[in-house]
């Protein structure tokens, strides 16, 4: 029994996503309220900025005289040019707040204060149901429909209907094929080759952008772009993987979400589009754990035929001895085409 | 090895590293500890399972299968101490390198002093050390906190001042430290590690005490200003990690509970076996090396008479982490070391494709000419950088050289599971190109970290398993270093067998040359550098070393140092395809 790894591309599922921001904050959504993507569910306010004073330096005081002098505790909030302490003589030196703030510590001679705010909200991210708030942190959503996870996301979150101009699973999108009727739409295509065609979606602008593969220099672009990006293969000139193409491309002009987190293989993040779809009973959750075993399908991580699905024909024994010399557990492959291949084991996923 | 002194308990040792999980299994046979076997599974630190000890569970069993003993229970717990039965296990060690590096932001007064020996010091561990903080920061206390708050550092190392020396300066270095961790709240604050003015300890312990996640203090790296000690710190460090990694990785307190506290950072059980090793191998010339290479790091362990060297470069490891390789380097310095003609646009997209799947491994031969070449390169990269703390008095002998290594002991995935034993050789020889005479030995099934976990828990056990050649022999390999036109005769070797036979041959500048010599025999070999070239001797000079044979037997390499590939790239491929085929590692 070999444990595999899965990659998710389901027509239907029940799929339940945890939103929680990184600090506490304020949870806006209700349980049971209906959300849609780009609602906010929660939202945290944090400084922006701190100003240390070293009053006890400042005053030339050792630091219990400083703190005798302070005219300010923690908590009190301060005008810009409020006097924080005062010296004692008939010129006394004071200090005084740089700027609007709170004050955050004081002690010892010395004053931290707060200033500026810097706002975070949180998006719900996919379309559905609250079915749990998880208070000071956000909230746990669920809905039904496809799942199509990626394998690289530059963490932007938005929803549109799908336009396909994926002709075929590796079509190459250009800037002269993007015009203002899709402006507001999320285009499918195979792979991206230049910057100047991610700027001109954003420029539309788009709502995003589902793509087989990327050219890993225009990274830094794709990760600056305001819409959100998903990769559903990966680097270089991938096509896209035919469960992924098949289901998406039949999902065309269908509304669809983009939630292109950054890949976490430690907490489980992962970029992906969602499809909602109406269903009268709640499907099965996507399973992530499975053994190995003859007639899944899977997908290729690595050449030969990277990105290629196949079926699961046996589960060798032992080792297999590869082209490259390499020995290691292995399966042997049918691919899509027909042709039988044998690959080892950790370059697969099951697709599922 | 006198009977009496073996414990007779039988040793589990599993090492979860970032893509897989290995457990061990050392018992005792006719009286000695041996390596019996062992089996692996993929690590589980990453979702959906977040629980290293699924993985470390699942590669025990995978060691049942093999052994067909029984070591787990039916609620799959490990069954310790052995039972009559024979079942289970008297102990258990644990090393671990899974996880990201951690977020470490250093701490120091003088930037070309303790920041030096913090730098130093968190390169012993799995850290990526994000800012550094010393008395020339232009940046104020508040700047300071701010970026504190913003990086959310894992781990904070402060060091600074001799023992009894400066002390007003480290205070103040403290306050940006406190302050941000009270502003944090409790679960995001960092581990503190202070390896500084001792005399400071108590204030350290009042000012930072209730705002870090964990407050470590250690001997002064730096008791004077002219002494560098970072073992002690280092040891810390060690213990700091393991709290850091129980706090992120589910598993880690089974583990712990498991072995009753002997789970060890993999670097820092390879350093502490090196330790052990430079004790065996003493008094020989220069120092002795260990080299591994896997998805987390390249770490590099040096030992030389007056101190060791441990080097963790998680920026060379050939995981997650590999697009980082390219801030250090280009793409077509990688591509020199292939043997076949490949596309930079393919190797930028192998880097990035492979970052996804660290666990993936080369089915093709391109696909594994690739790797190849990038692990010579990541692992020459991390020889250059751990090059830079090796002592002064362990002296190269050109300026830029390695200086005099032997043993070298070489272990990790990449170099482990590499087709065959001549192209891990030759790979190991094109990335840290060594000097003069030395021993290599390939550590195959990674026991290097565990040999030297188990070392705490049974100091006789790493001794007998190494004896009984658990690490394979390579051979006796010797690096001329030589300045010549290609072609010409740099070295005559005569190899003279115990029965009297010989072998012998005349090394031109730009080739390899291999005598045979099986592993278990010895010979002596009569070197006669030509033209100035120096085999360890000096410019020039000759000699006669005893050798011991091993998998390659002595293997003559007379490349040059430093190792200079041609610029014609049809010709250096050709050149590096006759390597291969000279070492028996031909890659078609």
């Amino acid at each position: 029994m070999t444990l595999a790894p899965v990659h998710h591309i389901l027509p239907l599922a029940s799929i339940v996503r945890e939103r929680l921001l990184p600090v506490k904050g304020k949870v806006l959504a209700r349980l049971n309220q209906r959300v849609s993507p780009t609602d906010i569910v929660a939202e945290a306010v944090w400084a922006r900025e701190h100003v240390f004073l070293d009053v006890a330096r400042l005053l030339n005081l050792s630091p219990d005289a400083a703190d005798k002098a302070l005219r300010c505790k923690v908590g009190d909030k301060l005008a810009a040019g409020a006097v924080i302490a005062s010296g004692r003589g008939l010129l006394p030196k004071t200090v005084k707040a740089p700027r609007e703030g709170r004050v955050v510590a004081a002690g010892g001679g010395q004053v931290l204060i707060e200033s500026g705010e810097s706002r975070m909200e949180l998006r719900a991210g996919i379309s559905g149901n609250v079915v749990q708030v998880i208070p000071e942190r956000g909230v746990v959503i669920q809905t039904a429909g496809a799942l199509i996870q990626g394998v690289w996301g530059n963490g932007r979150v938005d929803t549109g209907v799908m336009v396909n101009l994926a002709e075929k699973p590796d079509t190459l999108l250009t800037a002269d094929r993007l015009d203002a009727s899709m402006r507001g739409s999320v285009i499918v295509a195979g792979q991206v080759k230049d910057a100047e065609t991610l700027q001109a979606a954003s420029e539309l602008p788009l709502r995003g952008l589902i793509l087989a593969s990327l050219y890993p220099s225009l990274l830094p672009a794709a990760r600056e772009a305001r819409y959100p990006i998903v990769l559903t293969d990966g680097f270089g000139s991938l096509a896209m993987n035919s469960a992924a193409y098949r289901l998406i491309t039949s999902n065309a002009k269908r509304e669809a979400t983009l939630n292109a987190e950054v890949f976490d293989r430690y907490s489980g993040a992962r970029p992906e589009v969602i499809i909602p779809l109406p269903v009268t009973t709640e499907p099965a959750p996507p399973t992530d754990a499975v053994d190995f075993a003859p007639g899944q399908t899977v997908r290729l991580r690595r050449p030969p035929a990277a990105g290629s699905l196949a079926s699961i024909t046996a589960l060798r024994p032992g080792l297999t001895t590869f082209p490259s010399g390499l020995r290691a557990p292995a399966a042997e492959v049918k691919l899509e085409n027909g042709e039988q291949l044998l690959v080892p084991l950790v370059n697969l996923e099951v697709v599922g | 090895m006198p009977v009496s002194l073996v414990q007779g308990d039988s040793l589990l040792a599993v090492d979860i590293g970032g893509a897989n999980t290995r457990a061990v299994l050392f018992d005792v046979v006719e009286g000695e500890y041996r390596f019996l076997a062992s089996g692996s599974a993929p690590s589980t630190a990453e979702a959906p399972f977040k629980d290293v000890s699924e993985g470390v569970r699942n590669a025990i069993a995978n060691l049942q299968s093999v052994t067909g003993r029984t070591l787990l229970d039916a609620d799959r717990k490990l069954i310790t101490p052995s039972q009559v039965d024979g079942s289970g296990v008297d102990a258990f060690v644990s090393t671990l390198s899974a996880g990201p590096a951690l977020k470490t932001v250093i701490v120091g007064l003088l930037s070309d002093v303790s920041l030096e020996s913090a730098r130093r010091l968190a390169e012993t561990t799995y850290a990526r050390v994000l800012e550094s903080f010393s008395l020339t920061d232009h940046r104020k206390p508040d700047q300071q906190i701010d970026t504190l708050m913003r990086l959310r550092p894992d781990v904070v190392i402060i060091t600074g001042g001799a023992d009894g020396g400066a002390s007003r300066s480290i205070q103040k270095m403290l306050e940006p430290v406190g302050l941000a961790g009270y502003l944090l709240t409790p679960e995001k604050r960092p581990a503190v590690l202070f390896a500084g003015n001792q005399k400071l300890d108590d204030e350290v312990k009042s000012l930072l005490g209730g705002v870090t996640a964990e407050l470590h203090f250690s001997p002064n790296v730096r008791p004077s200003l002219d002494t560098e000690d970072l073992e002690p710190a280092a040891r810390e460090l060690a213990s700091l990690y393991l709290g850091v990694r129980r706090r992120q990785l589910k598993g880690v307190d089974v583990l712990e509970t498991w072995s009753g506290g002997h789970v060890l950072p993999a670097a820092y059980a390879v350093g502490r076996m090196l330790r052990f090793l430079g004790q065996v191998y003493g008094g020989r010339r220069g120092g002795i090396l260990g080299v591994d290479i896997g998805a987390s790091a390249a770490v590099i362990a040096a030992g030389f008479k007056e101190r060791n060297t441990l080097g963790v470069y998680p920026q060379f490891g050939l995981g997650e982490n590999l697009p980082v390789l390219l801030q250090y380097t280009t793409l077509e310095d990688i591509l020199r070391w292939s043997s076949l003609d490949i596309s930079t646009g393919v190797l930028r997209d192998y880097l990035f494709q492979k970052s996804l799947y660290p666990s993936s491994v080369p089915a093709s031969k391109e696909d594994q000419a690739i790797a190849q070449a990038v692990t010579r390169q990541a692992l020459y990269l991390a020889m250059q950088t751990a090059k830079r703390d090796f002592p002064r008095s362990a002296r190269p002998p050109k300026p830029g050289l390695l200086p005099y290594f032997e043993p070298i002991i070489a272990g990790g995935g990449a170099l482990g599971d590499a087709p065959s034993p001549g192209q891990s050789l030759l790979l190991l020889l094109d990335a840290i190109q060594p000097v003069g005479a030395t021993a290599v030995f390939m550590d195959r099934n990674n026991l290097m970290p565990l040999l030297g976990a188990a070392a705490a828990r049974n100091s006789i056990l790493p001794v007998q398993v190494i004896e009984s050649g658990a690490f394979q022999s390579m051979g006796a390999v010797i690096s001329v270093v030589a300045s010549a036109a290609f072609g010409s005769l740099v070295l005559r070797a005569r190899l003279a067998y115990s029965n009297g036979t010989e072998a012998r041959a005349d090394v031109k500048f730009g080739n390899i040359e291999v005598l045979p010599l099986a592993l278990g025999q010895s010979a002596k070999l009569t070197l006669q550098p030509q033209h100035g070239a120096d085999i360890g001797f000096g410019p020039g000079r000759g000699g006669t070393i005893p050798v011991s044979g091993g998998t390659m037997g002595v293997v003559i390499d007379a490349r040059g140092r430093p190792l200079i590939l041609p610029d014609d790239p049809v010709r250096r491929r050709e050149l590096i395809k006759k390597w291969l085929w000279t070492v028996g590692a031909t890659q078609g």
